[in-house]
């Protein structure tokens, strides 16, 4: 398992290959997200940041079977295209490495302590929390989503 | 009672500080008493504070409800809604 919260970029295939080589894992499943059209800065909470991630990916392996797992969430100035989160989960099957992987990402976008203030032509603005954030991690409140 | 109170983004740069150690009376014994104590202040802290949907709160670096204990010691941190990711 491994949790970064780092400024420095990451490469998607490097952090899979550095998985936890165990014969049992049979799906890898990864998100990356990037930034799209404005430049922006990505403020945290240094330590609680960390923590949150962890106790998401704590609740992810509760609910799945997640044998390694990739967090890695950049901060400071990003421009458009840099990678900013990269998730990663390793799994003997792929039902439970996709929902572990979107369930990870849901939570993380309502729960990690990160503020997104992006710097655009009308100058710089805070990017307000959307509702569709909360419904996309709200829904996995629902105890039958769970990998059948 | 001291307390470390702890400012982020949109909270911190209308405050114009990101931390400060503050004594409060040993009555402050939630997040919500807090918000109201700071609140008092007036000006930036007034307005910051009255829109009560738009801060959110940790107490020792764990999100926290308006009805969260505090005790003296804590860091107790006020921030907008997380938008990571």
């Amino acid at each position: 398992m491994k949790i970064s919260v780092q400024r420095g970029d990451f490469d998607l295939g490097l952090e899979v290959k550095a998985f936890a080589k165990n014969p049992k894992i049979g799906a890898v499943a990864t998100f990356v997200g990037q930034v799209r059209d404005v430049a922006m800065t990505l403020e945290h909470y240094s330590g609680m940041t960390e923590k949150a991630i962890a106790q998401i990916v704590d609740e992810a392996k509760a609910r799945w079977q997640v044998m390694d797992c990739t967090v890695i969430h950049r901060h400071g100035e990003l421009k458009p295209g840099d990678q900013i989160v990269l998730v990663a989960v390793a799994s003997a099957h792929r039902g439970d490495a996709f929902a572990a992987c979107e369930f990870i990402m849901d939570y993380l976008k309502t729960q990690a302590p990160f503020w997104k203030k992006e710097h655009g032509p009308q100058g710089a603005r805070w990017v307000e929390a959307r509702s569709s954030d909360d419904d996309a991690a709200g829904r996995w409140k629902d105890p039958s989503r769970k990998a059948g | 009672m001291r307390l470390t109170v702890r400012f982020f983004a949109s909270v911190k740069e209308q405050l114009g500080k990101d931390m400060e150690e503050i004594e409060v009376p040993a009555g402050i014994g939630t997040v919500a008493a807090l918000r109201t104590h700071l609140m008092k202040r007036g000006g930036d802290w007034q307005s910051v504070f009255s829109e009560k949907k738009l801060v959110r709160a940790a107490v020792n670096q764990e999100m926290a409800q308006a009805g969260a204990a505090i005790k003296a010691g804590d860091e107790v941190a006020f921030f907008p809604p997380v938008t990571g990711g």
